[in-house]
């Protein structure tokens, strides 16, 4: 069967007065149907803006597509009019984003902001709507949904906020729902919350879920695969279990170095990666993690690495790196 | 609700009787009514016995009580140059100055608000850079001046509108369009900056990813949250547009409130003076009131205070 999305060469831009943002660079990918795929990367490593793109909700000027296709159920999204990506938006594909206390908009209901997609989407009645939205807030675990649907988002905590999101999300039961940071203004045990939510959505409905975020411990619980983004690259790919055991490039390492082990004893101070992000308004050339990796070779610095499945793991975990990680942290004997 | 509009409703009275005390000091400082009522060369009886008869001769403090007292119960006192109620003298100008600041609020705003919302739409192009200079002008333009080069072209020149007065449309073109300008530019300049910041909110970006239309998204979550700060504008202006713009009335000897307390000070008809302001600042508290009102129609946040 053909997967549910195939990102290819997607390559996205921002023209600033500073020149031109290389914020996405030739990111292919495919997801199949059920599949919950974890995007994980820093602020700036294109994963939050090659989602938006795919749907025209980034802001053209100044972003522009450079090239790509973004295959959905067989249908060029990028190739579109505005007016058939309306249909798309929503419908096929829900979102969710990351601050609720901002991406509610304060001045209208609740049962307003969730019946609107129904409304738009499936034609539905006001009183169709309302019946709609109170199961969906029963559903995304709100009490007394009848009455809460009337209130405004002031009157809803965050982490309530962030079920009305979700509730939002999945109102048209799109085939792909993107969740960009969806926990990130949550604190962790409304974060832990909403994970469990989602995971039980999954079971219930079955979406097809892309999972946008920085934090490696919410995709080891959440995701199926993993891929990790950096400079608006792909730098590794790959079945969760794989790439958490075995990384083969050393972003994905640092990263996971970096995480905390509830179980170790004694106070060890994390990890971190050494140096700052990457300009990204430089034209891009060689492996963008180059000047921050311990491991780069000579020609890290001068030719891209494609992602290429992986030596010695499981089918469909890919990496793009020129060394070979396993090697030199054995020689190394860094223990991630 | 209730809570919050009886604190409101003290603020205000409180705010008023302040108007009214130092409305009453200053207009003592400007000079003795009297010799400006008297004939030129009257004698010192007679000065005397007029400013007995106006309660002129009493200590300043004991004036100040009575009148004071007298307001509370509605009475402002005699007009001295008019001899009838002060404040029937300056309500009969109301509806003048009303039909102005009418007219002028309701061209002001709607040409303020389609050009504002041009601006904001299209960011970047030719068109937003028109309206913004056009309304930069309409705004640092002095309304006197633009009301003087306006009655000099249409009125002197070319003859189309009488030059001042009242009583016909005709009558209210010029100084309704002055004023028009003045308003409008202000909105402009207020909604499109308001607009723009709206557009950026993360819950506009939510709009779009329900794949809404544009026109729904512009409508019901742009605007509606971009208006919340144009109201309060259009409240402040409106409350100074009844108050009668002392300098328009002036300009096309529009014979409203703002001229009538203009003469009564040249006349140093206190009693008129008096009535006039507190009627001025009464108006402009009641608006503000309305405005608070419509704010929480509009912003939920705001109803449950």
């Amino acid at each position: 069967m053909a997967p549910l999305l195939e990102v290819r060469n997607l390559t996205v831009a921002f023209d600033t007065p500073d020149g031109t943002v290389h914020a996405v660079n030739d990111v292919s990918y495919s997801l199949e149907e059920g599949e919950t795929l974890g995007i994980v990367g820093e602020s700036g490593s294109g994963k939050s803006v090659h989602a938006l793109s795919m749907v025209g909700l980034i802001a053209t000027p100044p972003g522009r597509i450079v090239r790509g296709e973004v295959l959905f159920n067989g249908r060029d999204l990028l190739a579109l009019s505005q007016r058939e990506l309306f249909e798309v938006r929503g419908k096929e594909i829900g979102f969710v984003f990351q601050d609720p206390m901002t991406s509610l908009n304060p001045v209208l209901t609740i049962e307003r902001q969730i019946a609107e997609p129904l409304r738009r989407h499936f034609g539905m009645s006001a009183s169709q709507a309302r019946t709609r939205v109170v199961e969906l807030l029963e559903l995304v675990g709100i009490p007394d949904a009848a009455r809460r649907a009337r209130q405004y988002p002031h009157e809803f905590s965050g982490g309530m906020r962030q079920r009305v999101m979700i509730a939002i999300g999945i109102s048209c039961n799109p085939k792909l729902l993107i969740a960009d940071e969806a926990t990130t203004a949550l604190d962790v045990t409304v974060q832990a919350q909403i994970l469990d939510l989602v995971r039980d959505l999954k079971k219930k409905i079955g979406t097809t879920v892309i999972w946008i975020t920085h934090d490696m411990g919410v995709v080891a619980g959440l995701a199926d695969t993993v891929q990790v983004m950096y400079g608006g690259r792909i730098m590794e790919r790959g079945p969760v279990r794989a790439v958490f055991h075995d990384p083969r490039n050393a972003y994905t390492w640092g990263l996971l170095k970096s995480l905390p082990h509830g179980g170790r004893r004694g106070v060890t101070r994390l990890y971190q990666i050494p140096g700052n992000p990457p300009d990204l308004t430089k034209e891009p050339v060689g492996d963008p993690f180059a000047p921050r990796n311990p491991f780069a070779t000579e020609r890290c610095r001068t030719e891209t690495p494609p992602l290429g499945e992986v030596e010695g793991s499981v089918a469909g975990h890919k990496a793009a790196a020129w060394y070979d990680l396993r090697a030199a942290l054995a020689a190394t004997q860094v223990q991630p | 609700m209730t809570r919050y509009l009886v604190g409101k409703l003290a603020e205000s009275l409180l705010a008023l009787w302040g108007v009214i005390t130092i409305v009453f000091f200053v207009s003592r400082v400007l000079g003795d009514p009297a010799v400006l009522l008297l004939p030129v060369g009257a004698g010192q009886q007679d000065l005397d016995a007029l400013r007995a008869s106006l309660g002129l001769d009493r200590p300043i403090l004991e004036q100040y009580l009575i009148s004071v007292l007298a307001m509370v119960r509605g009475d402002f006192g005699i007009s001295f140059q008019h001899q009838r109620p002060a404040m029937d003298v300056v309500l009969e100008r109301m509806p003048v100055t009303a039909t102005l600041a009418g007219t002028a609020l309701v061209f002001g705003t709607l040409i303020g608000a389609v050009a504002g919302a041009i601006a904001a739409l299209k960011r970047g192009t030719i068109s937003e850079f028109i309206v913004m200079v056009a309304a930069l002008l309409g705004q640092a333009t002095p309304v006197f001046w633009l009301g003087i080069m306006l009655i000099l072209v249409f009125s002197v020149d070319l003859g189309w509108f009488p030059t001042g007065g009242s009583g016909t449309i005709a009558h209210l073109v010029l100084p309704g369009l002055t004023l028009s300008v003045f308003v409008s530019a202000s909105i402009a300049r207020l909604l499109r900056s308001s607009l723009l910041d709206i557009m950026r909110e993360d819950y506009v970006r939510t709009a779009r990813a329900k794949g809404l239309l544009p026109r729904t998204v512009f409508f019901w979550h742009i605007a509606r949250n971009a208006l919340i700060p144009v109201i309060t504008m259009i409240g402040i202006i409106a409350g100074e547009l009844l108050g009668g713009s002392v300098v328009i009335e002036t300009v096309f000897a529009w014979p409203g409130v703002g001229r009538i307390i203009m003469q009564a000070i040249q006349a140093q008809d206190f009693p008129v003076i008096q009535a006039g302001v507190a009627l001025v600042a009464a108006i402009f508290i009641v608006v503000n009131l309305l405005v608070d009102l419509l704010y929480g129609v509009l912003d939920p946040r705001i109803r449950r205070r």
